[in-house]
C-alpha cells in the first residue's frame, strides 16, 4: 500500500530502536507492588479494599471515580498494606495501594491460556461494559479511559476505527514487539472495536521503520474482513492522534473537537490488545509491555510487567543502572517524564524506561532567538512557539491564550529543533498552567 | 541510586544538531566561493577589505558586549564575523581601510547592538553599514577597480564603473541598450555570470553565489522561498519592461546577473532575523524586494537598488508577519 503522512511540520530524530529485535520477556513478580489510584486522565479511582484484605490477580481494588475514570485491579495476589503516598511518575505525591505478594493466584473468571479466541460472542453494549470493567485506558501514553471512546455522543456516527501502531517516539519498541508477537490478537481486538462501534472498516497505521510488523500484519489481515494495514512515513509525531488521522484519512481534527466528531475512534495497538484480553479472556488490565533501554544499558529489552512493579526491578533485569546515568525517563525521549527515583512503580501509562547519560540528554546553554522560525515550521499544529516563549516571559497570559497555546500537544519538536536552545516546551507548559488558573478564576 | 544524582527537566530529553553557531558558520562557508572569486579578480585589495571588516566587526561586538552592555560576550556565535564578511562583500576592493572601520562601527554598533544585539535588529546590519558608507562616501563607494586575473601587486589598479551605472548613464545620455552592447560598453552576460566585471568585491560572481546558495539549501539553513521569489519577480518585472521596449530596458537575464541581486537574494534578504517567519510571508517579502529593486534601478537616482529594496522590506517584516500568520492545523 502507498505510504502516507501528515503535511504540517514534523521532525526526524534519530530513532535509536535498540530493543526492536528483543522478544517480550515476562518479568518476575516483585515482592511488593504499589498501585497508584490515579493512573489515567480524569477522576482518581476510589479504593474498595483496606489494609489486611486478601486479593487475587484481577481483584478490583479501586473503582472508577466518575465517567471519565477507570477501574483499577490488583496485578498480584497477596495482602493489602496500609494506604500511603509516594512520589510518582508525575513528580508529585500520589496515593497508592500497596500489596505484599503471596503466590500467584488469579481470579477464577480470568482465562489464563494464551490460545487465540477469534469468535466474538459479546454484543456491542457488552463489549463497552467489559472494557469499562477491565479498567482499560489508552496505553500509548495519554491514558485516556477507553470505554469513553465506545460511548458515541449524540449526533455522531462512527465510520472507521484507527489503530495506532506508529510508535514514533525514538527508543520505544513495546508496540513493535506486540505487533510481531500478538498480531492475531491485535486483529481480533480491532474486529471487536469495529463491532462495538458498528463500523465495517478498520485501519492499522504503522511507521515504515517497522517493515517486519507491516508485512506480518498485512499477511494476517487477509483473513479479517475490513481491516487494512497502512504504512506511514517515518516522521515525528506521526503517532499523535491528530497527525495519524490526517495521515490516514486526510481529515484535520480542529482544536477542541474529538475524533468521533469526524466519525473516527483511535486506539493504540497496546490498548487494542488489552481490549482483546478483556473481551475474549475476561482479563482486566493488570500488566503491560515496557521497553527498558538506553545507549549504555547492557541489555535493552521489552518486558511484560505487572502494574505497580517498581521500575528498579525492570532496570536491574536489563543490566542495572549504567555508571554514567544522568537522567531516567518514563516514556519516550520526546514526551516522557524525567523520574526522581527508580522506586517509582510502573503504571498503565509506562511505555518505556530510558536511561540517559549526560551526553545523550545534555541541554546546551540558551542563546538569543534569531527569529529563524524553525520552531513554527516544525510545529505539527501550525503554532508559533517563539511567540509563546516571549509571552510567557512577559507574563502576558491573555495574549498567550489568544495565540492558541492551549492547542499545543507538547510534542517537543520545537525545542528539539531550536538552534538557540530556547526551553520552548518548558515555557509552554508553564504558560498553560497559568492559563488554566486564569480560566478557573474566570469561572468563579 | 540516590535521587540527587538524577536530572529532572521537562521533555524533550533529546536535542537536534543545529545551533546558531553552525548556522552562522554555515553561511560563512557558503560565502567562500564568492570570496575566492573576489581574490582572483581583485587581488590583495579584496583580502585587505575583508580582513579589516571581519576583524573590526568582531572587535566592536566584543567591546560593546563587554564594556557597554556588560553582558556575556557571544562573539563565538559567528554572527559578528558574518556581518563583517557581508559588509566587505558590499564594498569595492580599493575601499580605504579607515572607512571600512567606520562601516563596521555602524554595522555592529548602530544597526545591531543598539537594538539589543543578535535577533533583535530590525534591519540587516551589513546593509545598514553599506548604505551608511554609500551616502557618506559616494565617490569611494562607486569607484570600482577593473577586475584583473590573479594580480597581487599593491599598486593602485585602474578603476571603472559597474555594468549598472554604465547602463544608467548611457540611457540618460540617449544611448540605447543595443548600441551599448554593440560598442562593448556593457559586459557580456557570461562575464557577469562569472564575475569578471567591476563591482563590490563579493557581488560580482553570480555563479559563485549560486553555488553558496545551493549549499545553504542543502544544509537547510535557508529555504527557497525568499531567493526564488526575489529573483523570479525581478525576471518577470524587468522582462515585462524589456518586452515592451528592448532598446530602453535591459533584458531580465542581465538584471539578475548584474549588481548585487544574487548576493542580496541569497545571502542578505534571507537573514533570518530580518525576514518574515512564514513561507507565505517570505514570498511576499521576496516579491517586494524584487519589485523595489527593479523600480530603483529603472527610475531611482542610484543605478543599484538591492540594498534599499531589502532595507525597505525589512521595515515591512512586522507587518507581513502580522498579515500572514502561520496556518493553524484544522483551521480553514
Amino acid at each position: 500500500m502507498k505510504t502516507k503522512t501528515f503535511t504540517m511540520g514534523g521532525i526526524h530524530p534519530a530513532d535509536n530502536k535498540l530493543s526492536a529485535d528483543k522478544p517480550i520477556e515476562e518479568l518476575e513478580i516483585p515482592i511488593e507492588v504499589q498501585i497508584p489510584i490515579a493512573q489515567h486522565i480524569g477522576a482518581p479511582a476510589k479504593p474498595v479494599v483496606k489494609k489486611g484484605d486478601k486479593v487475587k490477580v484481577g481483584t478490583l481494588i479501586a473503582e472508577a471515580g466518575g465517567f471519565i475514570s477507570a477501574n483499577i485491579h490488583s496485578s498480584v495476589s497477596g495482602t493489602v498494606g496500609i494506604a500511603k503516598e509516594i512520589v510518582g511518575t508525575s513528580g508529585y505525591l500520589e496515593k497508592v495501594i500497596s500489596i505484599k505478594v503471596e503466590g500467584d493466584e488469579w481470579e477464577e473468571s480470568i482465562i489464563k491460556s494464551d490460545e487465540l479466541k477469534k469468535e466474538i460472542t459479546l454484543s456491542p453494549d457488552e463489549i463497552q461494559a467489559k472494557v469499562k470493567e477491565a479498567g482499560i485506558v489508552g496505553l500509548g501514553g495519554a491514558t485516556f479511559p477507553s470505554h469513553v471512546k465506545f460511548a458515541i455522543p449524540e449526533g455522531c456516527k462512527a465510520e472507521m476505527v484507527l489503530i495506532n501502531g506508529v510508535e514514533c517516539e525514538p527508543y520505544l519498541t513495546a508496540d513493535h514487539r506486540l505487533m510481531l508477537e500478538k498480531g492475531e490478537e491485535i486483529l481480533v481486538g480491532t474486529s471487536i472495536a469495529m463491532k462495538a462501534l458498528g463500523v465495517d472498516k478498520g485501519v492499522i497505521g504503522i511507521e515504515e521503520n517497522k517493515p517486519d510488523a507491516i508485512k506480518h500484519l498485512t499477511k494476517l489481515a487477509e483473513n479479517y474482513s475490513g481491516i487494512l494495514i497502512q504504512p506511514l512515513k517515518v516522521q515525528y509525531p506521526q503517532g499523535g492522534e491528530k497527525q495519524l488521522i490526517k495521515s490516514i484519512t486526510g481529515k484535520e481534527v480542529t482544536a477542541g473537537a474529538l475524533p468521533i466528531h469526524y466519525g473516527l475512534a483511535v486506539f493504540n495497538v497496546g490498548t487494542i490488545f488489552a481490549v482483546y484480553e478483556a473481551v475474549q479472556k475476561n482479563k482486566p488490565l493488570i500488566d503491560r509491555i515496557v521497553t527498558v533501554t538506553g545507549k549504555n544499558v547492557s541489555k535493552p529489552s521489552n518486558y511484560k510487567v505487572r502494574i505497580g512493579t517498581p521500575l528498579k526491578e525492570l532496570i536491574e533485569k536489563a543490566g542495572g543502572v549504567p555508571e554514567n546515568t544522568a537522567k531516567i525517563v518514563s516514556g519516550g525521549p520526546m514526551m516522557g517524564k524525567a523520574l526522581t527515583s527508580t522506586e517509582i512503580p510502573a503504571t498503565k501509562g509506562t511505555s518505556g524506561v530510558l536511561l540517559f547519560s549526560e551526553k545523550d540528554t545534555k541541554r546546551a546553554d540558551e542563546t538569543a532567538c534569531i527569529r529563524c522560525g524553525k520552531c513554527s515550521t516544525v510545529c505539527c499544529l501550525g503554532l508559533q512557539p517563539f511567540l509563546f516563549a516571549a509571552l510567557v516571559r512577559k507574563r502576558n497570559w491573555e495574549k498567550l491564550e489568544e495565540a492558541h497555546v492551549m492547542d499545543c500537544l507538547e510534542c517537543g519538536s520545537c525545542s528539539y529543533t531550536c538552534p538557540a536552545n530556547l526551553p520552548l516546551v518548558d515555557l509552554i507548559k508553564l504558560g498553560k498552567i497559568e492559563i488554566k488558573k486564569l480560566r478557573e478564576a474566570r469561572k468563579k | 541510586m540516590s535521587s540527587q544524582m538524577l536530572t529532572i527537566s521537562s521533555s524533550p530529553h533529546v536535542n537536534g544538531e543545529q545551533t546558531t553557531q553552525n548556522i552562522m558558520f554555515g553561511v560563512i562557508i557558503a560565502l567562500l566561493p564568492a570570496l575566492m572569486v573576489a581574490v582572483i579578480f581583485f587581488g590583495i585589495g579584496a583580502i585587505k577589505v575583508t580582513v579589516a571588516a571581519v576583524a573590526t566587526c568582531v572587535l566592536f561586538e566584543y567591546l560593546i558586549q563587554k564594556y557597554m552592555m556588560k553582558s556575556t560576550v557571544a562573539i563565538t556565535d559567528g554572527s559578528a564575523a558574518l556581518s563583517g564578511l557581508l559588509l566587505a562583500f558590499n564594498l569595492p576592493s580599493n575601499f580605504p581601510i579607515w572607512m571600512v572601520v567606520a562601516g563596521s562601527l555602524v554595522t555592529i554598533g548602530i544597526a545591531k547592538m543598539s537594538f539589543g544585539g543578535l535577533g533583535k535588529n530590525p534591519f540587516n546590519p551589513a546593509l545598514v553599514g553599506r548604505v551608511f558608507l554609500l551616502v557618506s562616501f559616494p565617490v569611494h563607494m562607486t569607484n570600482w577597480p577593473v577586475p584583473k586575473w590573479l594580480d597581487f601587486s599593491f599598486a593602485d589598479s585602474a578603476t571603472g564603473a559597474t555594468a549598472l551605472s554604465v547602463l544608467k548613464e548611457g540611457l540618460a545620455n540617449g544611448q540605447s541598450v543595443g548600441e551599448m552592447q554593440k560598442l562593448m560598453e556593457l559586459p557580456s552576460h557570461i562575464s557577469l555570470f562569472l564575475g569578471q566585471v567591476g563591482g563590490s568585491l563579493g557581488e560580482v560572481s553570480a555563479v559563485a553565489l549560486l553555488l553558496g546558495g545551493i549549499y545553504l539549501l542543502y544544509k537547510e539553513i535557508i529555504t527557497w522561498h525568499i531567493p526564488v521569489s526575489f529573483l523570479a519577480s525581478v525576471v518577470v518585472i524587468s522582462g515585462a519592461f524589456w518586452l515592451f521596449d528592448s532598446q530602453q530596458y535591459a533584458d531580465p537575464i542581465f538584471h539578475i546577473v548584474s549588481g548585487g541581486i544574487m548576493l542580496g537574494a541569497i545571502f542578505m534578504a534571507t537573514d533570518m532575523v530580518t525576514s518574515p517567519m512564514t513561507p507565505k510571508g517570505q514570498i511576499i517579502f521576496g516579491i517586494g524586494c524584487g519589485l523595489l529593486t527593479v523600480i530603483i534601478r529603472m527610475y531611482g537616482g542610484y543605478p543599484e537598488g538591492v540594498s534599499f529594496a531589502i532595507l525597505i522590506m525589512n521595515a515591512c517584516v512586522p507587518l507581513i508577519d502580522k498579515m500572514v500568520p502561520a496556518k493553524r492545523f484544522g483551521v480553514k
